[in-house]
């Protein structure tokens, strides 16, 4: 455990979370969230929390941006609000 | 896309390594890491990459809607058969010491967890495949 690494790689989580929110393009936002899920994943295993890091990976970064993709699919690639 | 020969190759490559790779975190879940629902969603994941590199039609050959009614609907009762045969046997609800096998306490406890295990990971798979198949119901992804 690293404190400088979790450090940074906390502060890159938390730009990664207002990028994600603050962002006009949907499919960026969808791949930053995705990003965020994978820093988040290499947190909890730094944590050593190795069964929410897999599961993080699995369903956050796997599951979750493709289902996002094809609901975007559906509708408009840009944020009206 | 369809027709890139590059994608259609990787994937036929790669699909069986992940699902032996799912299969093998179900099977270890108990003594390492991950589970039932780690290696059920792994599992999916390999039918949403034969969704995404081949066309949706293509995957509903491979696992049609209705299997994934009748899977999911298998794990849930191999999950709640074992909850309640353990009850029928006088114990809790999973209560799995109590189901008489002619094996030590640790085995049939190990054995039993394995197969609620396995129940999850069908379960968690079907139901996936399933929303993925909801979600992307336009054929050109």
């Amino acid at each position: 455990m690293i404190w400088e690494f979790n450090f940074a790689l906390f502060l890159f989580l938390i730009l990664c979370a207002i990028a994600a929110i603050t962002v006009r393009n949907l499919l960026s936002a969808v791949v930053i969230l995705s990003v965020y899920s994978l820093i988040m994943a290499v947190l909890w295993a730094e944590m050593n929390a190795v069964d929410v890091s897999f599961t993080e990976a699995a369903v956050g970064a796997g599951i979750t941006t493709v289902l996002f993709i094809a609901a975007l699919s559906r509708t408009t690639r840009r944020s009206k609000d | 896309m369809k027709q890139d020969v590059v994608i259609r190759t990787v994937c036929r490559l790669i699909v069986p390594f992940i699902q032996i790779f799912a299969l093998y975190v179900i099977i270890h879940g108990a003594s390492g890491a991950g589970g039932g629902f780690q290696g059920g969603v792994i599992f999916a994941s390999s039918f949403i990459l034969i969704g995404i590199a081949f066309g949706l039609s293509d995957a509903r050959q491979r696992i049609s809607e209705k299997a994934n009614t009748l899977l999911s609907c298998t794990g849930l009762y191999l999950y709640a058969g074992i909850g309640v045969l353990c009850i029928v046997f006088g114990g809790n609800f999973l209560g799995y010491s109590f189901i008489p096998l002619p094996l030590d306490s640790a085995a049939t406890r190990g054995l039993m967890a394995e197969i609620v295990e396995i129940g999850i990971g069908i379960t968690v798979m079907a139901v996936m495949t399933s929303i993925f198949y909801d979600i992307a119901v336009k054929e050109d992804m």
